[in-house]
């Protein structure tokens, strides 16, 4: 290896050629005249031996290619130098020639052989392509060999030189190709020109959201709310409608419940409700807001009405928030219904063992959380849910109902010796009255 | 391992040299052979085309004799080639389950170029590395080797103004125009502050013309210059090998972008030319339909390889095959921890709950742990046991030490201790993570969630599956959780229900934030989570457009209308392939009988069944129902790989390379594994990326700027 070495070097780093000048005088090009056809004539069938020699172009931090002579194999050229009997300033000459002659031929390629250039990272020129059949020649051969970025320089390269119309329609017809100049629009933040593609190719919910999109972009809530009602005419769809106008009144709100801070005196609070989710702000009203009358923005009422929500996720919200408080009163009243003669329920939307999660999450007193496990409905569910938050009375009560004497002698070896549960669970057990069916 | 392989096998390579090449190459390849065999040989092949691995240094003489002897030359190559592959090949010993090719060879390749590039700026410079290189950067080179290189100072790009006092900046980035137009702008702040610097510009995998562009428009082309380190493979295990390009997936199912397609190629072009090549092709899908192309086409560029192959078989599948798969919970251990912890290029960082101190630790996870590598394929609900009587063996062991006498209590330390140790500190931290897993599920309900899962996959109780969904965006839990349930709900069911899906979307919506709208846009063009298409508006648009137009259109309205309400058809693929066994069968976790083990025996992968399928019958027939329900892009090919006549039996053809395009999931790994198991098979895979429901749905969320 080591006596590959110094070629090496020279082969990969020398930038001599490149660095030396000479003079263009016509006598020498005469003089060269039959080197260069012959050069030329080499190059037409070069494919094969360019392969080793110019895959890459090298750069040195200056930029400047490395080994001037790029798609011209090296050990030809040195064969030529002798054949030819040149030194060292001619030789250069016949480089200079050989980089000319490939500029034009560059020139002479056709969509297919500019493609596969381009595929294997050579020296390509786009700018011969230029009536619009050829262009689109040229893209349509990159599409057909897969390569996205292939694909993109070509669009790049449409984009500079047709009219935006033009290319949209043909735009149209090509689907893989369309997709990718979007994505390159995208990219590049080009938000004017996606607009107007999209509508020109009339996909105009598409358009409305890549509008809509940009006022993720916008840090000033104000500005951001005014954007916001500049989309409200957007071409959405119903149902989006609909939800962007919802987005547009919370941020309103959302700005008018800020102003109003003084409530943090008392209640200290983490972060600003501005750009929170609807249900976040609803949260928050009935956690700072609660009792409010229906007429104030920030009431939970108004938040409710103005956003459509259903009645199990207020119920949830408010639970959450009420018992984050430990309101326990307000807990209650959340699930009071009364019947037309005066009594009062307990009903839920939500399933009471759900509610129980929530009590529980918030440490709610055994009390409070024994009251919701007893309105659970299924009484395994509600067996489960006792043991798992340790409500003693309901399991040994459920225990006692099912006349279940082993499952009771089992929980009172769980329970502490002497508490009041284990004494009930003794006196049950040795209450002669009970029919056990165990 | 050179050298002991060199002695065993001189004569038959002196026997090939003489019979194929031209006598004067034959002393430099003789000179190659001696090389290799002190081990003093230079990294042999060519830094900047990875892919022609043995050419260099090598081929560089051999380059001079080119014009005259082109063929000699490419006699050399090949027979480089083969005394190489064989050289590789040697140290691998065929048991039972075929070996595993070995894979750190493409890092130290991947290292090489990477030195090499830098030596090519000479001088101290700072480096700039994009956040998500860093990671796979640290697997190929440490700091000691990029200091060793002038790099003074390492920065990681946060696109934001620098503070960096070196005269030459390089930064080795991802091809992403965001970064081009971040350096483009710090050169120009340079140009204005009358700052003079050189910029250096490495993209890796490689170079987009859309970034060279924006060099150009920005007025810094020439200030900068740019290279490509072709670092195409991380491998993260023996049987794990990474592209790490988890944009792949956006950029080619969501957005249509196919700059990764040639990349996935010549990634395939590169285990090729390292490993051998492959005799047979199969695929489904479209991308990897265009990579198989990508990669044919490459093929035929380059020189005929006629080396005996260490993998005969290729899968090519594109995630939006099977989009369940990713989506469900993970339960085997593996799995369990990426979707807990994420495990980000083979390593974990596991924090204080973990380590029961106050520091977070980093672990590597691969086959090198030794718990780990016993338990990562293992169902969660088998792990605690495994790792209490793993415990109890260590005692045993420590306990050994008990009577010993001086010389024994010597060799016990010397020989044993260290080991023990090591398993003891790896022990504790699988336990403690598992203990920090099973809290972690306990609190958010996880029994469940999965109950929901299964019901989904079976398709049973699914207006319960519904409500369970609606009460878990009520309550404003996991956002991702949420929207992972919608998507599994739709493409179960192919589709929601009109009601249904407005309904789920609105309380979404209020839940998250309503920019979610974007995030569903996104989800529906991909098929993840769609509204029913009625049947019956289909056909009066049809009747409706009939009219008006000629038949010529309305075939292709028609066809536009289809591709529209196309369907996952899961239900119908999974009667088909019997993914979801019967419910009320028992099935015992630790004794699994089929790769459903992967998800609590309720469903077996989609894209793992297709690949067991298809290579049981050889190819696609007797699948055309199923892939006319995946919509097709099914292929079957057979490869130009002159050797398989008389070595297709060998056990080369038992090892089989999956690659996933667009990503894939730990439950795959270990279900492939299972597999092979079973079929006395090994399966490596090559994915773009490891990826789980949360990143798959993460790549697609669109609520920040």
């Amino acid at each position: 290896v080591s006596r590959a070495k110094p070629e090496d070097d020279e082969y990969w780093n020398s930038s001599k050629f490149k660095a030396f000048t000479f003079d263009d005088d016509d006598d020498e090009f005469s003089r060269l005249k039959e080197s260069k056809r012959a050069v030329n004539s080499i190059l037409v069938d070069d494919d094969d031996d360019e392969e080793e020699e110019d895959g890459v172009e090298r750069v040195s931090w200056s930029g400047e290619p490395v080994g001037s002579v790029q798609s011209f194999p090296y050990s030809l050229l040195l064969s030529l130098l002798s054949v030819l009997h040149l030194d060292a300033h001619q030789f250069l000459f016949v480089c200079r020639h050989l980089l000319v002659g490939e500029g034009n031929r560059l020139h002479d390629l056709s969509p297919e052989e500019t493609v596969r250039r381009m595929q294997k990272g050579r020296a390509f020129s786009l700018e011969k392509f230029r009536s619009l059949q050829d262009k689109l020649l040229l893209l349509d051969e990159a599409v057909a060999v897969y390569d996205g970025n292939l694909i993109t320089a070509v669009l790049i390269y449409l984009k500079k030189s047709l009219s935006k119309e033009i290319l949209f329609r043909e735009l149209m017809a090509r689907d893989v190709a369309l997709r990718h100049y979007v994505h390159y629009l995208k990219e590049m933040g080009e938000q004017k020109l996606l607009v107007e593609l999209m509508k020109a190719l009339g996909r105009t919910e598409d358009m409305a959201l890549m509008q809509y999109k940009e006022h993720l972009n916008i840090k000033d809530e104000g500005q951001r709310r005014d954007f916001l009602k500049s989309c409200l005419g957007l071409p959405f769809s119903q149902d989006d409608a609909t939800h962007v106008q919802d987005h547009y009144t919370l941020l309103e709100r959302q700005i008018i419940i800020e102003a109003d801070a003084e409530i943090f005196k008392k209640f200290p609070r983490k972060a600003s409700i501005l750009n929170m989710p609807i249900i976040t702000t609803l949260y928050y009203s009935c956690f700072y807001h609660y009792g409010e009358s229906e007429g104030t923005y920030s009431s939970p009422e108004n938040i409710r009405k103005t956003f459509r929500i259903s009645e199990k996720q207020y119920i949830l919200t408010a639970l959450g928030a009420r018992a984050k408080l430990k309101s326990w009163f307000d807990v209650d009243s959340l699930f009071n219904t009364k019947n037309w003669l005066g009594y009062t329920k307990k009903r839920s939307p939500i399933g009471f063992h759900r509610v129980v999660d929530i009590l529980q999450k918030n440490s709610a007193p055994v009390n409070v959380l024994q009251e919701y496990v007893n309105l659970i409905d299924s009484p395994e569910l509600k067996l489960s849910v006792a043991l798992k938050y340790k409500c003693h009375d309901i399991v040994i009560n459920t225990y006692r109902d099912l006349k279940d004497r082993q499952e009771l002698v089992v929980y009172r070896e769980k329970l502490e010796r002497d508490s009041p549960e284990y004494r009930k669970i003794q006196e049950l057990l040795n209450n002669v009255q009970i029919r056990w069916k165990n | 391992m050179l050298i002991s392989y060199q002695k065993k096998n001189k004569k038959k390579h002196h026997h090939l040299i003489s019979s194929q090449l031209h006598s004067s190459l034959q002393k430099e390849l003789l000179q190659f052979l001696l090389e290799c065999c002190v081990g003093a040989a230079e990294p042999f092949y060519h830094p900047r085309r990875p892919h022609e691995v043995f050419l260099n240094p090598f081929c560089r003489p051999a380059c001079q004799h080119r014009c005259k002897t082109r063929s000699a030359s490419s006699q050399v190559y090949s027979a480089v080639q083969s005394v190489v592959g064989s050289l590789h090949m040697a140290h691998t010993e065929w048991k039972d389950a075929p070996g595993l090719p070995d894979f750190s060879l493409l890092k130290r390749l991947a290292r090489d170029q990477l030195i090499f590039l830098l030596e090519q700026l000479p001088g101290k410079k700072d480096l700039f590395i994009d956040a998500d290189l860093m990671s796979p950067l640290d697997r190929i080179a440490n700091v000691t080797i990029l200091k060793q290189h002038e790099v003074d100072k390492l920065y990681k790009v946060e696109l934001k103004p620098i503070v960096s006092s070196s005269d030459q900046l390089c930064f080795l980035i991802r091809p992403r125009i965001q970064t081009v137009k971040w350096i483009s702008d710090l050169v120009n702040a340079d140009k204005v502050a009358g700052r003079f610097r050189r910029y250096k510009i490495i993209f890796t995998p490689q170079k987009f013309y859309a970034c060279e562009t924006v060099l150009e428009e920005q007025g810094v082309y020439g200030d900068v210059t740019t290279d490509e380190w072709n670092f195409y493979i991380l491998p993260l295990d023996d049987d794990i090998l990474s592209l790490e390009l988890p944009e792949f997936f956006r950029d080619n199912f969501l957005e249509g972008d196919q700059r990764w397609v040639t990349t996935a190629g010549s990634a395939l072009r590169l285990l090729q030319s390292v490993y051998g090549s492959f005799s047979k092709v199969y695929g489904i899908g479209r991308c990897a339909k265009m990579v198989y192309e990508s990669w044919r086409e490459l093929m035929e560029d380059g020189e005929q390889r006629t080396r005996q192959p260490e993998f005969a078989k290729v899968f090519l599948v594109d995630r939006d095959v099977d989009f369940v798969t990713p989506l469900c919970s993970q339960v085997v251990y593996e799995g369990l921890v990426d979707d807990l912890f994420r495990i980000k290029c083979g390593s974990v960082e596991f924090g204080p709950d973990v380590t029961s101190s106050d520091k977070s630790i980093k672990v590597m996870l691969n086959s090198q742990d030794k718990v780990f590598s016993e338990i990562r394929n293992e169902h969660f609900s088998n792990v605690f046991g495994f790792l209490s009587q793993k415990a109890k063996n260590l005692q045993t062991a420590y306990d050994k030490r008990r009577g010993m006498d001086i010389q024994q209590m010597k060799a016990f330390v010397a020989d044993e201790l260290k080991g023990l140790k090591q398993e003891h500190r790896l022990l504790s931290l699988h336990i403690g993570a598992s203990e920090s897993m099973m809290k972690k599920k306990t609190k958010q309900d996880f029994q469940e969630l999965l109950k929901t899962e299964h019901s989904l996959l079976e398709g049973f109780e699914i207006r319960e599956c519904i409500t369970y969904i609606e009460e878990h965006i009520n309550r404003q839990v996991s956002m991702i959780d949420s929207l992972r349930l919608l998507c599994l709900l739709s493409i179960t069911e192919n589709g929601l229900l009109s009601k249904d899906y407005r309904s789920l979307k609105a309380q979404y919506l209020q839940s998250y934030g309503i920019e979610h709208l974007l995030t569903f846009a996104n989800l529906r063009q991909l098929g993840l989570l769609e509204e029913q298409q009625a049947g019956e508006t289909l056909t009066v648009m049809e009747s409706k457009v009939g009219k008006l137009v000629n038949d010529k259109t309305v075939g292709k309205l028609t066809d536009a209308f289809s591709s529209l309400a196309k369907k996952s058809n899961f239900r119908a693929l999974s009667k088909r392939l019997a993914l979801v066994p019967k419910s009320g069968e028992e099935y015992d976790l630790r004794v699994p009988r089929d790769m459903a083990y992967v998800f609590s025996g309720a469903y077996i992968p989609l894209s793992c069944k297709l690949i067991e399928q298809v290579l049981e019958r050889d190819g696609w027939t007797g699948m055309e129902e199923v892939t006319r329900m995946l919509n097709g892009q099914e292929f079957a090919v057979t490869g130009g790989s002159s050797s398989s006549e008389a070595r297709s039996k060998t056990d080369a053809q038992r090892i089989v390379l999956v690659m996933f395009l667009g990503g894939c999931t730990f439950s795959e790994i270990s279900a492939l594994r299972f597999l092979g198991k079973e079929r006395g098979c090994r399966f490596i895979v090559v994915t773009t990326a490891i990826t789980n429901s949360s990143r798959l749905l993460e790549a697609l969320l669109d609520n920040s700027a």
